[in-house]
């Protein structure tokens, strides 16, 4: 009846899961009860849950995102805690069944439910507002995509209750992650979620590529849009590249943990090195998937905090597409170490190399889009330093991993570690802080408190530093990635500090959340009336905060790279009340939850092979996916006149 | 302070270690040459041209130069082109199989990796060592490395390249200890719940030392036949070093497709 789940999946006897799963519970249980008390169950469902605006999305990744940041953060402390712990002969407290599942979840969950997230909402919210258009090119899709993220990373934080999480690292390399080496659900739990919230990721990708080329506002051509956009498309592009690999690679490895299958496992004709090439086939240009946007967020912000129009525009947009391309030849590069052969290993090698050209060229023009302007250190533009200064590190260390044989003394080292989080935290996050930080006001309609903003930066930098440059040096003292303890007590100095390093990026994520705090409860003060709080260049300031539902009540005809600077030059902001025409809103659709409800529990009806309620659970799938199919009535019309006076009504 | 980096990959005690760490020097001070004033300028422009900076120039619509691009696109290719010599012929140069130009007759030894344990044949000595591994110095160590079970990487980082131990597979691996004394080895890819004990003393000892080690070993005896592997094949942690006298032949052939009968 219940396949593989009894009582015994419910860690009663494991302090450390068993607390933080009653934490979680009961921290939810209060949320919900909080919200049904005050009567906002209603107004949620109708304003977000079933919502297809493309903002709100927006702000709902970005909400899974930070919460699912700090989800990983706790298990980044747990295991700073334990290597800090178990030097010389110590065991430290955490037994390796914990911290092989706390490695696993915590890269997991940074790339697919922190990343991913926290990048797709700020294209969400950005993307179309940049291109003066009202939606996306398919309203109820993004709902779906958004839906199934948040279903992967239910489904990834049930395993915390429920069974366990995958103990083999983030990519569950087979012959580990085959059933004959890893026999519980952890690696099942992994897959399903990450088949579910991959399907939405991919669906994002269509959408998006669909929206940029498809939509744009009148005058628009491709060499006057906003860079954002452009690194927006090469990222969605990368999508619908990339993330087939990944399913079909994880379909082949379900089928030989549920079907007895061969394609990676020792015996019967398996290999498991065609998984590794697969996955980084994906995984390589992942990375970019990530920091592709992110980059796009440091040309607005450096542009707009410079008073000054982004240096060499062409050249960036050149550059964004050729990381694009370069992006997916290099993926041996993470496993030279497997023996292929020094033609083959200095092949990806070069080509690795290459990809420090257009990215070295975006750094120069960053550079000089500061040479000549009029600098404002607000928060986003700290992250922006910070980032130039850092990336420059990692894409140092990147370099050199990319030399073969440097990399084969590198490999799996705590140097690896400390140059992807190098990268990552330094490119991505940093990104991603600058982003929430720049479009928070026009998202909301008021400002974000500057000077714990700019606190918040400083505890990230100087956490990170602390942090991760001791692991560049562990790591050339020979100090491996993924280890439980260690013998070498000379290690442990730097481990301390790196802990100590991480404490400070905990002061710097309880900063952002005071930030958040202290800003929604002054919100009345710190209005924005002006929707262009920065003195902005593109069309999203053009509009009030927060836009209307529909974005633009009339379209802006775009005359150059900087639409609304150019606008504010030329003085034609009054020209823009050309006659209003009616306009047609997507309407609400539940059939993303819905389907995300089917996937979540039939998802874990996979996981537990409780074979009757995944059949229910696929059957209940179709159903919402087609019954979509019979709502005719989808749209709703805004006539001139409800434009004309919800507009007058803004305006006073 | 000089002591933590000793037992690293920048105290390398074999030439292809001390290869390895050339480049990895090499290339940083290149990279360096260029990333520095880089992090300098950018500190220096923002800080020049701050809005409160009346003595700045600004320069609203500036936002194209020819001989700039140029610039900026040729400073990464041309470090990027140097770079990629240097890796095209030092991977040809240390490919790990490549054999060493040495007087020296190379030692062979096959190594399995096990949950969760080092195995090490020496097949022309006829014996075997679990979870340590004597080496002669100044003599070229050619290593076929497989596993009997899941992925791992057998790496001892003073003597160099690390390659990985895959079931069904060989990989080769040329190392060479110049000096005598202990250096750690172990496994640096995830293996699963015996991992961190996944560790081995390599012990570089004298040539002649070497052949008194194989001798006392093959007369302290043990034999290294099927049960015994079977028995091996199960998975232990934190395993004692142990030593075999005889081992059955072409072992390490059946390991490698989990055929040992």
């Amino acid at each position: 009846m219940l396949g593989k789940l009894n009582w015994d999946a419910i860690p009663f006897d494991q302090p450390i899961p068993f607390a933080a799963s009653l934490v979680v519970l009961v921290v939810l249980g209060a949320v919900a009860a909080f919200t049904f008390w005050k009567g906002w169950w209603p107004y949620l469902w109708r304003e977000w849950v079933t919502s297809v605006d493309h903002k709100r999305l927006g702000v709902m990744y970005a909400l899974l995102a930070l919460v699912m940041l700090v989800r990983g953060f706790i298990d980044a402390l747990m295991m700073r805690s334990q290597q800090a712990l178990a030097a010389g002969g110590a065991q430290g407290y955490l037994p390796p069944e914990h911290y092989d599942q706390i490695f696993s979840a915590h890269g997991t969950i940074m790339i697919f439910f922190v990343g991913m997230p926290f990048v797709i909402g700020l294209m969400n919210f950005v993307v179309p507002l940049q291109l003066g258009v009202r939606d996306v090119a398919f309203p109820v899709l993004n709902s779906v995509s958004f839906w199934l993220t948040a279903s992967g990373a239910l489904l990834v934080n049930v395993s915390l209750f429920v069974g366990e999480f995958a103990h083999t690292g983030w990519l569950v390399y087979p012959p580990l992650s085959e059933i004959a080496y890893s026999p519980g659900v952890g690696v099942d739990y992994y897959l399903w979620a990450l088949q579910i919230s991959g399907a939405g990721s991919l669906m994002t990708g269509i959408n998006f590529t669909t929206t940029i080329l498809k939509l744009r506002a009148p005058g628009m051509g491709y060499s006057r849009m906003p860079i954002f956009c452009w690194t927006a498309l090469s990222s969605n592009l990368l999508i619908v590249a990339a993330f087939p690999i990944l399913t079909a690679t994880f379909a082949m490895l379900l089928l030989d943990r549920y079907l007895g299958f061969h394609f990676f496992t020792n015996d019967g004709g398996g290999n498991p090195m065609m998984y590794v090439n697969l996955i980084w086939a994906w995984g390589h240009p992942e990375v970019y998937i990530l920091v592709l946007p992110a980059f796009g967020v440091f040309s607005e912000v450096i542009a707009t905090f410079s008073s000054k129009p982004l240096f060499g525009y062409r050249s960036m947009a050149a550059a964004t597409l050729g990381i694009c391309m370069l992006s997916f030849m290099v993926w041996l590069h993470h496993f030279f170490t497997m023996g292929a052969g020094a033609d083959v290993n200095a092949f990806f090698g070069v080509m690795t190399m290459i990809i420090a050209v257009p990215t070295g060229v975006k750094v120069f023009n960053w550079l000089f889009t500061l040479y000549g302007g009029r600098v404002r250190f607000a928060p986003p533009l700290l992250w922006t330093l910070g980032f130039m200064c850092t990336f420059v590190i990692g894409g140092m260390t990147g370099v050199l991993l990319a030399i073969p044989p440097a990399d084969f003394v590198l490999h799996n080292s705590l140097f690896l570690v400390a140059h992807f989080h190098n990268v990552i935290i330094g490119g991505v996050l940093f990104g991603a802080f600058a982003g929430y930080m720049y479009w928070f006001p026009k998202a909301f309609g008021f400002t974000l408190h500057e000077g714990l903003g700019k606190a918040t930066f400083w505890c990230w930098l100087v956490g990170f530093y602390l942090a991760f440059m001791p692991l560049y040096a562990l790591g050339l003292m020979g100090a491996t990635r993924r280890m439980q303890h260690y013998a070498e007590t000379e290690w442990r100095p730097m481990m301390l500090v790196a802990m100590a390093g991480a404490l400070v990026i905990l002061a710097g994520i309880a900063l952002l959340v005071l930030q958040l705090f202290v800003s929604i409860r002054d919100r009345a003060k710190r209005r924005d009336t002006t929707g262009d709080p920065w003195n902005g260049r593109t069309l999203e300031w053009s509009i009030p905060s927060p836009p209307p539902p529909w974005n633009f009540s009339v379209l802006p005809q775009v005359q150059g790279v900087d639409a609304y600077w150019n606008m504010k030059q030329a003085g034609q902001l009054a020209a823009r009340q050309a006659p209003y025409e009616t306009i047609h809103v997507p309407r609400n659709s539940a059939v993303g939850v819905a389907l995300a409800f089917f996937t979540s529990i039939g998802g874990f009806a996979l996981v537990w092979h409780i074979w009757w309620l995944a059949i229910v659970c696929f059957v209940g799938l179709l159903v919402a996916a087609l019954s979509h199919g019979w709502i005719i009535d989808r749209e709703m019309a805004i006539s001139p006149e409800q434009l004309a006076a919800l507009d007058r009504e803004r305006s006073t | 302070m000089q002591s933590i980096w000793q037992s690293g990959v920048l105290d390398p005690q074999g030439p292809i270690g001390a290869a390895e760490r050339l480049i990895l020097i090499n290339a940083t001070v290149i990279m360096l040459a260029v990333i520095v004033p880089v992090i300098v300028l950018t500190l220096g422009f923002a800080w020049w041209f701050r809005a409160g900076n009346t003595k700045a120039r600004y320069l609203p619509d500036w936002e194209y130069s020819g001989p700039i691009e140029l610039v900026v696109w040729s400073i990464p290719a041309l470090v990027v082109m140097f770079l990629a010599g240097i890796a095209w012929i030092a991977t040809h140069d240390l490919d790990p199989p490549k054999p060493l130009a040495s007087p020296v007759r190379p030692l062979e030894i096959q190594v399995v990796s096990l949950d969760w344990k080092w195995l090490f044949i020496y097949p022309e000595q006829g014996i075997a060592s679990v979870n340590r591994l004597p080496v002669p110095t100044g003599t070229p160590l050619h290593f076929s490395i497989t596993s009997a079970s899941v992925m791992n990487s057998f790496f001892v980082p003073q003597l160099g390249s690390q390659i990985y131990a895959m079931g069904g597979m060989t990989t080769r691996l040329v190392l060479q200890a110049d000096n005598s004394g202990t250096f750690v080895g172990r496994s640096v890819q995830f293996s699963g719940a015996g991992f961190s004990d996944m560790r081995f003393d390599v012990v570089a000892l004298p040539p002649a030392a070497f052949e008194d080690w194989v001798r006392q070993t093959r007369s302290a005896g043990g034999t290294l036949d099927a049960a015994t592997y079977a028995g091996l094949v199960k998975p232990s942690i934190a395993v004692p070093p142990a030593t075999f006298g005889a081992v059955m032949p072409k072992l390490f052939e059946a390991a490698i497709h989990h055929t040992v009968r």
